[in-house]
């Protein structure tokens, strides 16, 4: 085992395609039992980390080790021990439920019938759909067949790549509740999301962008740390209340939440009460109606969007 | 709220049958000009037959509809004229450049030399992608083929543009920033009609439809429905009609 007994140790890892370092300096440490997000936009590097952590890529630099094992020399060990579910649909779709089960169970010398107890909870949701070609499942049955394929053989510790994305709110909502079945089982999970709004059902999560981490933390501890007073501003005319807040010289930042507007303010002196007023007496200067203000706690994504910086894009919006 | 007393879309028991498989189970609406519309649905619900149909690339098997006035069983290429597609697997070419994939529309539209270039212009400033206008569309971030996309989509200046999933992959601001372009879009008068797995988009339009197995199981504008099921968000709203007519999740023992 590494010295700091981490089932993942991931040790200032970079991997660079020709000039984009897509994994840029590295590290953090999951333990035994953990759920553990990594979470950012396409590009983050999400991907890149996960193929050299199940030992598909070779980091150019730092180090990483899963259950003990160093990535670059002791790959079979690991690919033996983990579990991998590919961001893209990697089952056969020609093939029954049955036959891509069976398959991926007899890769590892196995079969479903010995490690039935462990994708039961899982399998006995696909099993009515047993002679069903994988390719006419719905999304969401694709991921729980996936899934199941990457349980077959026990696996230590559990890498899904991105498995709600594309996928409809309830059904990742299902999703995330196998997940936590999972790790109430005491498997080892490590899953990237492209939806901030999934955070919450992490142990601990690593806000990634560029190749780099803004944020490893607790949910509730990274949104802890936001660094200003925010407020919901609800007005009848979102948009045009939008425009009015961002011209407004105190305005920090400003972004539509759902059915509200997300404010920072710039003066970080005066307290909650105040800007509350002050933002209340402009809208209404400017003669919207109805207007309500409120403070409120930071999601993760606008922690998010606090920390990434410059967007991608060149465009001021 | 945006949109004009003029309907764009007018769809009144639309039906799509695939075998004895009902994909889109008469589902009728209608959508205002102006106006920015969610059509949102679990996987399976049958946005996409519904969305083809609508485009002109799927007959209907019964009922009506008409888009931007024209007959989706008999006008389907006055339709083409009159909308904009854009979807997020594809929009663009890869291989040309960014002046080059808008002359490649501007061509299939019919735009005139004249047209395409002063348009390509306009656009280029719009998003402040000058620099970028001889790069190839696969070296420039995600972000920006998105908006690309959608001013591209936009060209042929139609009446109603159609977007299927257009903000999947990018970052929280980009996200936003796209919302904004909707915002100026629908101020112009053009309608947008917008599919998305983001729940916090849904907020964002006028009015949404939420299909459930084929039908249209809510529709109307975000706040109204949050009021009507007594939640507050669109996703709860959502999770309450998806949950139950999903067949595969009543099996489930979660």
């Amino acid at each position: 085992m590494s010295s700091t007994g981490g089932v993942v140790v991931v040790d200032a890892v970079v991997k660079r395609f020709g000039e984009v370092s897509a994994v840029d300096g590295i590290s953090f440490d999951v333990a035994q039992g953990e759920l553990f997000g990594l979470i950012g936009p396409d590009g983050a590097g999400k991907t890149t980390l996960f193929r050299v952590l199940t030992t598909l890529l070779v980091p150019d630099n730092g180090s990483a080790r899963v259950l003990g094992c160093d990535v670059v020399k002791d790959l079979w060990a690991i690919r033996r021990r983990v579990g991998y579910m590919p961001g893209r649909f990697s089952l056969y779709p020609d093939l029954t439920v049955l036959e891509n089960l069976r398959f991926f169970a007899s890769v590892f010398g196995t079969t479903i019938e010995k490690e039935y107890k462990q994708i039961d909870a899982i399998y006995s949701q696909l099993e009515p759909f047993n002679d069903r070609r994988a390719g006419d499942l719905s999304g969401g049955m694709k991921q729980k067949l996936a899934l199941c394929c990457a349980l077959v053989h026990r696996p230590d510790v559990l890498f899904l790549d991105e498995p709600t994305t594309g996928v409809d709110a309830v059904s990742r909502r299902d999703f995330w509740d196998l997940l936590a079945r999972l790790k109430a089982s005491g498997l080892t999970i490590l899953v990237s999301t492209p939806y901030m709004d999934e955070a919450d059902r992490c142990d601990r999560i690593a806000l990634m962008q560029k190749g780099k981490i803004l944020a490893l933390d607790t949910p509730a501890a990274i949104t802890a740390a936001f660094d200003r007073p925010l407020f919901a501003v609800r007005a009848a005319d979102r948009y045009q209340a939008l425009l009015t807040l961002r011209a407004n010289v105190h305005a920090h930042s400003v972004f539509p939440f759902g059915d509200v507007l997300h404010y920072t303010d710039t003066r970080t002196n005066a307290d909650a009460a105040t800007i509350e007023r002050s933002i209340t007496s402009l809208l209404a200067a400017k003669g919207f109606m109805d207007v309500s203000v409120a403070q409120i706690p930071a999601t993760i994504e606008d922690t998010f969007m606090a920390r990434m910086g410059a967007p991608e894009s060149r465009t001021a919006a | 709220m945006r949109g004009t007393s003029e309907i764009v879309i007018h769809a009144k028991d639309l039906t799509r049958t695939f075998g004895s498989f009902i994909a889109v189970d008469h589902i009728t609406f209608d959508v205002h000009a102006g106006e920015v519309f969610g059509f949102l649905g679990a996987n399976g619900a049958g946005k996409t037959t519904a969305i083809r149909m609508l485009i002109g690339l799927l007959a209907p098997s019964s009922g009506e509809a008409f888009v931007a006035g024209h007959d989706v069983y008999t006008e389907s290429e006055l339709i083409k004229r009159d909308i904009g597609y854009m979807s997020q697997r594809f929009s663009l070419y890869d291989d040309l450049t960014v002046r080059e994939n808008i002359r490649l529309y501007g061509g299939i539209y019919d735009l005139t030399g004249k047209e395409i270039r002063e348009r390509t212009d306009r656009m280029l400033t719009r998003l402040g992608l000058e620099d970028a206008a001889n790069d190839l569309v696969r070296s420039i971030p995600l972000g920006w083929k998105q908006k690309l996309a959608f001013s591209v989509a936009l060209l042929h200046q139609p009446r109603i543009v159609f977007l299927d999933e257009p903000t999947g992959g990018v970052d929280p601001i980009t996200r936003r920033q796209f919302w904004e372009l909707i915002y100026e879009t629908a101020a112009a008068g053009t309608t947008v009609l917008v599919t998305t797995h983001y729940m916090d988009e849904a907020e964002y339009c006028d009015n949404i439809s939420i299909m459930v197995a084929g039908k249209i199981a809510a529709f109307g504008a975000p706040s109204e429905l949050k009021k009507e099921y007594c939640v507050d968000s669109i996703d709860e709203v959502f999770v309450r009609l998806a949950r139950p007519a999903e067949n595969e999740a009543a099996q489930a023992d979660a």
